[in-house]
């Protein structure tokens, strides 16, 4: 890679502590991704900032965590793309175990809307503002987040029906 | 014209049974329920080379109306249960089922709570096929299992 894209991307760093001081928790690097975590109630203004003046116009994907502590458990990781600038930044944020939820990022973003919705399939995070927080891919009455810890491998026997095998019967 | 000049002025003996039997198992037509890569497999099966049309096999039937095997080749997710089953049900007596592959017979690698583990948690399975993939000439074995089961079976109901 050339030098000018990480030197934009240390450019947006160095602005976004700047701007929002009291959001930015930490900024680090690792394996040559750049990562921002933020506090939760300052998401919105920060994304809407980054993509404004920062040109992350394309939100590649929303990535859910489960960290498995016993204070900020879940934590989900927004992955920034700025076309213009040829450069790459997860902003993550980190949320609470008891009715875990954040702001919807759909008004910035409107591609948000599914990946928001498979987070919340996956781990059970609310987003708030959301246009249509419905599952995902599991059905509808189902009572569980699958990718939660404590979710057993083989899931939870009955919890989604099989077909009748006795059609005749009924 | 083979027949006669063997035969000459006699006749041959069977039961309706036999006649039936064969009549069925030479003309076991595939319903292929391809839900993942052992489909891949499974039109190498059909195709040229492994030519399950010389067992009978005539023609893979994409309505279940038409077909009395199905072969359910791959992992079959509690969501698509349903709709196997339904084209199961949809499918005319008498009907048999080969579970292709390891996913189809047990899960598979696929150990997850979406995956049904064997689709013999809602089919009747009649034949079994190990392999990921299975081979081609694995599914025409299973395909001669099934033939050989249907010519033991008793097809014609006797008198009450």
């Amino acid at each position: 890679m050339s030098s000018s894209p990480a030197g934009s991307l240390s450019n947006t760093i160095e602005e976004v502590t700047k701007h929002h001081t009291s959001a930015v928790i930490e900024a680090y690097t690792s394996s040559g991704d750049t990562f921002l975590r933020i506090e939760k109630e300052s998401l919105l203004a920060v994304c809407s900032w980054l993509k404004e003046e920062h040109d992350f116009v394309y939100l590649a994907d929303i990535v859910g965590a489960d960290r498995f502590t016993s204070d900020e458990r879940f934590e989900v990781i927004y992955n920034l793309l700025s076309l213009k600038n040829q450069c790459r930044l997860f902003v993550k944020v980190r949320c609470d175990e008891d009715a875990p939820s954040l702001e919807s990022v759909t008004g910035i973003w409107p591609g948000a809307n599914w990946k928001e919705r498979e987070v919340y399939d996956m781990f059970g995070i609310r987003f708030e503002n959301h246009p249509d927080l419905r599952r995902m891919y599991l059905p509808e009455d189902f009572q569980y987040y699958p990718l939660r810890k404590e979710f057993p491998l083989l899931g939870v026997p009955g919890s989604i029906p099989l077909p009748n095998t006795t059609p005749d019967a009924d | 014209m083979g027949i006669e000049s063997a035969l000459g002025e006699g006749y041959l003996t069977s039961r309706v049974d036999a006649l039936v039997n064969w009549a069925r198992a030479n003309a076991a037509w595939p319903m292929p329920m391809g839900l993942a890569c052992c489909a891949i497999e499974m039109m190498a099966f059909a195709g040229p080379k492994y030519d399950a049309a010389r067992f009978g096999s005539e023609v893979m039937r994409f309505s279940p109306r038409q077909s009395d095997v199905m072969i359910v080749a791959g992992w079959c997710t509690y969501k698509m249960s349903h709709a196997v089953r339904r084209i199961w049900d949809q499918m005319p007596d008498p009907k048999w089922c080969i579970a292709m592959g390891a996913c189809a017979s047990t899960g598979g690698m696929h150990r997850s709570y979406g995956v049904v583990q064997g689709v013999d948690n809602f089919l009747p399975v009649d034949a079994y096929i190990s392999g990921c993939p299975p081979r081609p000439d694995a599914v025409l074995h299973a395909l001669m299992k099934i033939q050989d089961k249907i010519k033991t079976e008793h097809s014609v109901l006797l008198d009450a």
